[in-house]
């Protein structure tokens, strides 16, 4: 009997293919598909809880060829676009101040480490208050919470940057500007971007939750529209397009790792 | 290689009186020390003894509590420019090419050349576009030393260097700052714990013992030096100074050590 284990079985020479390994991902969730349109088809599941994939399919193309999905995709792609820039952007800054001058931290940090307890979502009875129901309402939500991860990871990169470097660059000549642009904002590079993936998968959580409140579009309208007719189909074309979205920044995500850490072991590809 | 074809253009050094401790804790007392401008000094001690200190505050990382640092008869720290160190870890910027690494820090028009010819003089030019990552720990080295050398140093501190590189590369390192040193004429302090290194490399092997300047022995040896008797004398003697038990410190009896001398165990293995 062929050993399981042994490098030369059948079974691990099959799987070590190069091809089989590019359809091997692939086969669980083709499988999973077919089994829930089988059921779908059969009666066993109700449309009312599971339109069948054909339907989802369906629903989708009609969205598509009528364009409404567009509007949608946009609407809701430009908020977590805005909302991630705003509170992105306020966190690196923030967190670069904060790491790198001491007072800016006494003054700051304590605060922003209460406040960053609140959970976001805890805020929006105030959110809609403040705002109304406006588009304003939604970015602040975004913002917010993008905010904390990014700050923190900024924060703790600045000053986890090796010292000794520091003290090298320092005994070569640079200081100021020059030391912080090759030294101190390079060595918090790794630490920043996970900040950024943290704050990119929150961004949609966020927004689908703003999103579903009460909007005229984006894809949380599109959805909650949906349920309001039963039509469990658009409700899942809404759900797998957060997906889908969600997927693409974290390969966006993924990218700017793979470029701006090139020099870091750790996120080098493997030759193969 | 005889040096006298070369002009010196290194710095004398003058250390007169220097002291320095950590939260009260001593660990240079009154230390004087000179250096002729070229000359190349190695520094031996226990760990512990403030060797590294002294190289420190010679490089300005750190001030001094007391006592004068002249450099050329200046004060040291007006010729920042003209000192440079070399650490025992190679402190490389990860996230630079090699070639930028050793450009680190040089201003003006032709840096690439210049940093490009200073990696060709450690024999690493085909390396200039690969990250630090992906060399050996000597090649890292050689690299810092580089990256030391492109600022042409008018003194050269070598914080041990070549302490986590094995036996052989070790010896070629020997012979490269050897070679460079000859070559570029500047003053060298090598700070390390290995005093078969201190005895290859140094005009005069100095000593830090309790706090103080302890030996100061010139080596009179031609170069490149070869591991013969004279040299093999040198070092016993100077290997024998070092293990000396300072003051203050009680020896345990020997049979609290529980020592075996490998003549009573060798029957056993």
């Amino acid at each position: 009997m062929a050993n399981l284990g042994d490098s030369n079985s059948p079974l691990k020479r099959f799987a070590a293919h190069a091809q089989v390994q590019r359809v091997l991902p692939w086969l669980f969730p083709i499988f999973v598909l077919a089994v829930w349109q089988l059921s779908s088809q059969s009666g066993w599941l109700s449309t009312r809880v599971l339109p069948e994939p054909w339907a989802v399919l369906k629903a989708f193309w009609s969205l598509t060829v009528s364009g409404e999905i567009w509007t949608h995709v946009a609407t809701s792609t430009w908020r977590a676009a805005a909302g991630f820039a705003i509170g992105g952007g306020l966190g690196l800054l923030l967190g670069l101040l904060t790491g790198t001058f001491r007072p800016a931290e006494m003054l700051l940090d304590s605060s922003l480490q209460m406040i960053r307890n609140i959970p976001a979502l805890a805020l929006i009875p105030l959110v809609i208050l403040w705002f109304g129901i406006d588009e304003s309402a939604k970015l602040f939500l975004v913002a917010l919470g993008v905010f904390f991860p990014i700050y923190l990871n900024t924060f703790h990169g600045i000053r986890s940057v090796d010292k000794g470097l520091i003290e090298m660059a320092r005994s070569y000549g640079l200081s100021g500007w020059r030391l912080y642009t090759q030294v101190i904002l390079p060595g918090a590079t790794a630490s920043i971007l996970v900040g950024v993936r943290f704050s990119l998968g929150l961004t949609w959580v966020l927004l689908i939750v703003a999103e579903t409140i009460s909007a005229q579009a984006g894809i949380g309208y599109m959805t909650m529209n949906a349920r309001e007719f039963l039509q469990t189909d658009v409700v899942l074309v809404g759900i797998l397009l957060y997906a889908l979205l969600g997927k693409l920044a974290d390969l966006l995500a993924k990218g700017l790792e793979r470029w701006w850490l090139r020099w870091h072991p750790g996120y080098q590809r493997v030759h193969t | 290689m005889k040096r006298h074809d070369i002009e010196i253009r290194g710095a004398s050094v003058e250390v007169t009186g220097v002291s320095k401790g950590y939260a009260g804790r001593r660990v240079l007392l009154d230390a004087d020390l000179q250096i002729a401008p070229g000359e190349f000094i190695a520094i031996v001690g226990r760990s512990g003894c403030g060797k590294s200190t002294l190289l420190r505050l010679l490089a300005g990382l750190e001030p001094a509590d007391a006592g004068t640092i002249l450099l050329d008869g200046d004060a040291h720290a007006a010729h920042q420019s003209d000192i440079r160190i070399m650490f025992q870890d190679a402190r490389l910027l990860p996230w630079k090419r090699v070639l930028d690494n050793v450009a680190l820090g040089l201003t003006g028009p032709d840096v690439k050349e210049r940093a490009r010819e200073a990696l060709a003089q450690v024999g690493l030019a085909d390396r200039a576009k690969e990250w630090p990552a992906v060399l050996s720990g000597g090649q890292r080295q050689r690299v810092a030393l580089a990256r030391a050398l492109v600022h042409t140093p008018r003194l050269l501190l070598l914080d041990e260097p070549l302490g986590a590189l094995d036996a052989l590369t070790r010896i070629e390192m020997h012979r490269l700052i050897e070679r460079l040193w000859l070559r570029h004429g500047f003053t060298a302090l090598l700070v390390t714990h290995d005093v078969s290194e201190a005895v290859a490399l140094g005009d005069r092997v100095v000593q830090i013992e309790d706090h103080r300047i302890a030996l100061d022995e010139r080596v009179l040896l031609p170069r490149p030096r070869h591991r013969g008797q004279a040299f093999a004398a040198y070092e016993e003697r100077i290997l024998d100074r070092v293990l000396q038990q300072p003051e203050g410190v009680s020896v345990p009896p020997d049979d609290a050590l529980e020592y075996h001398p490998a003549h009573a165990v060798r029957w056993a293995i």
